[in-house]
């Protein structure tokens, strides 16, 4: 302290005067702040030289910096740096990370794929993943679908069929779900006849003289729903006919009714309206046969997979 | 106001040296054993051993990339972060409440920057030799005995600064292989880079800002006066004492002792500098309790020596309160421990610490996490039973392989499925998923609410925890 009382405490002048008495104080910087300056000053010309920085004519100047990437497809590029470019660095650098896994999934069997633990939780992220971007707009995050449009795929009831080889097929080439539109044949009672017969198959409260003449009318030439749902009325996985016996609605929105009329009329409403919606898109081409396999075993343990 | 302008201190002030003396006495004896102390932990604990299945054979290892570190015997995952938190809190406790009682304690006797500087002080004063030989050669002009000897200082200064950042780097990664991959290149960018910016933190805080981090840098050393109450004990010059009735003044003839002193009315401070010299943060303790004085003590012994050479009363400059010193008639200086406020920091430190051993000792083997799959929160299967499903997480935090057992109470045998994967076996720090899926009859749905999923090592089926889950069926949709 004694020493520090030394210093002189008065501040210099840069030693000029204008009109004759103006002087100015010098107050000159601190040393290190001044060569902290200098260092961001060599920082920015190194940044300059390595990274975009000017504009020049139509584009900028690109830095020395460069990044290599294979673009999707499969030329490699080589970039002055830019976060596209690294982002698709950062891509490659991922693919080839899993490559390994994809490289195991084409190698084994569904049921040694589905059995491995290591390989099971290697589904459940990279298969989320893939589920995620293609599959849930329509499927829904958890694959639950949409009752009227998209089919639920954790229940087990299956339109194609449920086991992997199936469930394999319907990612592959798509499917083209059709039912002719009845109100053009039948009349308003007819149809009346045969919603009671379908809720009769399922439990749902009906009008029983109604559902016999509608199961008379079922397995008839005249309604003929029978050549696709079968006489059983359980359906048929090979045209994609759902079973009407069980517990599970994908197009008529039962469960969702206010009473039992509102049951009976979405009945009602299919069977006089048809169904041309239930279309699923082809993946083979979309996706790698590796990402479709992954896919297969995700939504087989789902829960429904047979 | 041209006057008044002129008088205004520069806004930045250059250092001035310090150049400190070296004192024997009680205070520096126990500044020694500390760094003595912490130097032997901080530089030995990378290379103590210890054996371990699967990790390194390293005693203390913070295994960044394995998201797990290890402390001797235990091993702490990213989940048991609240120890890290019950450990900052009590440290925290624990300085306000050695503040409130000793003052800057932490500052002056264990801080790593005040240790650090007086490694390097005690390095200076090996190769330049004591005080006035220093003084001496900052002065002269640079010629081959400066060039050698603030040279050799400053090599000295930055081998001990990239010791200490390359032990710090040590304590992330296997230390033997480091050295070996750190001398042929090998080693992480990571080493590079952490012991490069260390050994030059090191270097400048330690070798030459100093006192200037604890002036200007540090924001403990700032904040711990806000704790200081008037019983607080602190490095204090008793002024009454020292500057008598017409202030201090040298020991020359005719007032060298304490009688003829006080017959002039004259202080027992003989105004031998020494305190000042021997102080590490450049000030002068006589002029009251200041926010540089850091309380290591070296004044205490600088002044006691002298004391005890002209035959005076020891505690000249000493620990005492300023309410002590305030006192009509001081009394002995002592610690003041009943009070609110240390009881307080007392108990909250006894609870915590008891808390953290609690929490570290009765610690399961494993984590779990046990989600219900929202999307959806129910499905109804064709033949109208119900189904939940659920995704168990679980972590084994044990040494060894263990095999995990799930199993449901409160449902019929047989309603949980646990599909491919019955029980999950997980290496150590490893984690496993399984899912479960719960299908009921509908009547039974309808009544079940809650069941309880019990996991359970096969190894240790005492250590089952169980877990209480929702159920969820249609009649509960809104």
């Amino acid at each position: 302290m004694s020493e520090q009382k030394l210093q002189s405490q008065t501040v210099q002048t840069t030693g000029h005067a204008w009109d004759g008495d103006l002087q100015e104080y010098n107050n000159p910087l601190p040393a290190w702040w001044v060569y902290t300056f200098y260092v961001t000053v060599i920082f920015a010309i190194v940044y300059w030289t390595l990274y975009p920085s000017w504009p020049f004519g139509k584009g900028w100047i690109g830095g020395l910096s460069t990044i290599t990437y294979v673009n999707s497809e499969g030329e490699t590029k080589t970039h002055s740096w830019n976060t596209r470019a690294l982002l698709m660095e950062d891509l490659n650098q991922a693919a080839a990370a899993q490559k390994p896994y994809f490289d195991k999934v084409s190698a084994m069997s569904y049921e040694q794929i589905a059995q491995d633990p290591e390989m099971n939780g290697f589904i459940l992220s990279a298969g989320k993943a893939l589920f995620s971007d293609s599959c849930a707009p329509c499927h829904q995050a958890g694959g639950q679908g949409v009752i009227a449009f998209f089919p639920n795929l954790t229940d087990d009831d299956w339109l194609y069929g449920g086991s992997f080889e199936k469930i394999h097929e319907t990612l592959m080439q798509g499917r083209r779900g059709y039912m002719p539109a009845f109100n053009e044949v039948l009349d308003g009672e007819q149809i009346d006849q045969l919603a009671n017969y379908v809720a009769s198959l399922s439990g749902v409260k009906h009008d029983s003289a109604k559902a016999a003449a509608g199961g008379a009318l079922f397995r008839s030439e005249t309604a003929a729903c029978f050549y696709c749902h079968g006489t059983d009325a359980k359906g048929r996985q090979d045209m994609g006919a759902p079973n009407l016996t069980d517990s599970v609605w994908l197009w008529a929105d039962v469960p969702g009714a206010e009473n039992d009329d509102g049951k009976l009329a979405a009945i009602r409403g299919v069977i006089a309206g048809g169904l041309a919606k239930g279309v699923m898109p082809a993946w083979a081409g979309r996706l790698t046969p590796e990402q479709i396999k992954v896919l297969t075993v995700y939504v087989h343990e789902l829960g429904g997979g047979q | 106001m041209q006057a008044g302008l002129e008088d205004q201190l520069g806004l930045y002030q250059k250092r001035i040296p310090i150049f400190t003396r070296s004192v024997k006495g009680r205070f520096r004896r126990f500044k020694t054993a500390v760094l003595a102390l912490a130097y032997a932990v901080y530089f030995l604990l990378p290379w103590l051993p210890w054996d371990r299945l699967d990790a390194p054979a390293q005693a203390l290892l913070f295994d960044l990339p394995g998201r797990r570190f290890l402390i001797f015997g235990l091993t702490v995952y990213p989940q048991d972060v609240i120890w890290l938190a019950l450990l900052l809190f009590i440290a925290a406790i624990l300085l306000f409440m050695v503040t409130g009682l000793v003052g800057r304690a932490f500052c002056g006797y264990f801080c790593f920057q005040t240790l650090w500087t007086d490694c390097f002080i005690w390095i200076e004063h090996a190769i330049q030799g004591e005080r006035p030989a220093r003084v001496r050669l900052y002065r002269q002009p640079w010629n081959r005995e400066k060039l050698l000897k603030v040279g050799g200082t400053h090599a000295l200064w930055l081998l001990v600064s990239f010791w200490t950042a390359f032990t710090f780097v040590a304590y992330f990664t296997y230390a033997p292989q480091l050295v070996l991959d750190f001398v042929t290149g090998q080693a992480a960018a990571a080493a590079y880079i952490t012991a490069g910016v260390l050994t030059v933190s090191t270097y400048v805080a330690a070798g030459l800002m100093r006192e200037q981090i604890c002036t200007y840098v540090c924001p403990y050393g700032r904040f711990q006066s806000v704790m200081y109450e008037p019983e607080t004990l602190a490095v204090h010059y008793d002024a009454r004492r020292g500057e008598g009735a017409h202030g201090r003044a040298t020991a020359r003839a005719g007032q060298r002792t304490l009688d003829e002193r006080h017959a002039k009315g004259l202080g027992d401070c003989v105004d031998c500098g020494l305190c000042v010299q021997v102080c590490p943060a450049g000030i002068d303790i006589r002029d009251g309790l200041q926010y540089k004085c850091i309380s290591c003590g070296l004044c205490i012994d600088a002044c006691n020596t002298i004391m005890d050479s002209f035959d005076f009363p020891r505690g000249l400059i000493r620990y005492d309160s300023e309410q002590n010193l305030a006192a009509p008639s001081p009394a002995q200086p002592r610690l003041h421990w009943k009070r609110l406020k240390v009881i307080g920091y007392g108990v909250a430190i006894v609870l915590m610490s008891a808390f953290l051993v609690y929490s570290v000792v009765t610690r399961g083997s494993f984590e779990r996490a046990v989600t219900q799959v929202r999307q959806p929160l129910y499905v109804v299967l064709s033949n109208g039973d119900i189904r939940n499903r659920y995704q168990i997480r679980i972590t084994n935090k044990a040494s060894q392989q263990r095999t995990y057992l799930i199993r449901a109470a409160g449902i019929p045998d047989g309603a949980l499925d646990l599909g491919n994967f019955s029980e999950l076996t997980l290496k150590p720090g490893h984690t496993g998923v399984a899912q479960a899926s719960v299908r009921l009859p509908p009547a039974l749905a309808a009544r079940t609410r809650t069941f309880e999923l019990i996991i359970a090592p096969r190894e240790n089926p005492t250590e089952a925890r169980s877990e209480t889950l929702r159920f969820d069926h249609p009649a509960k949709r809104p």
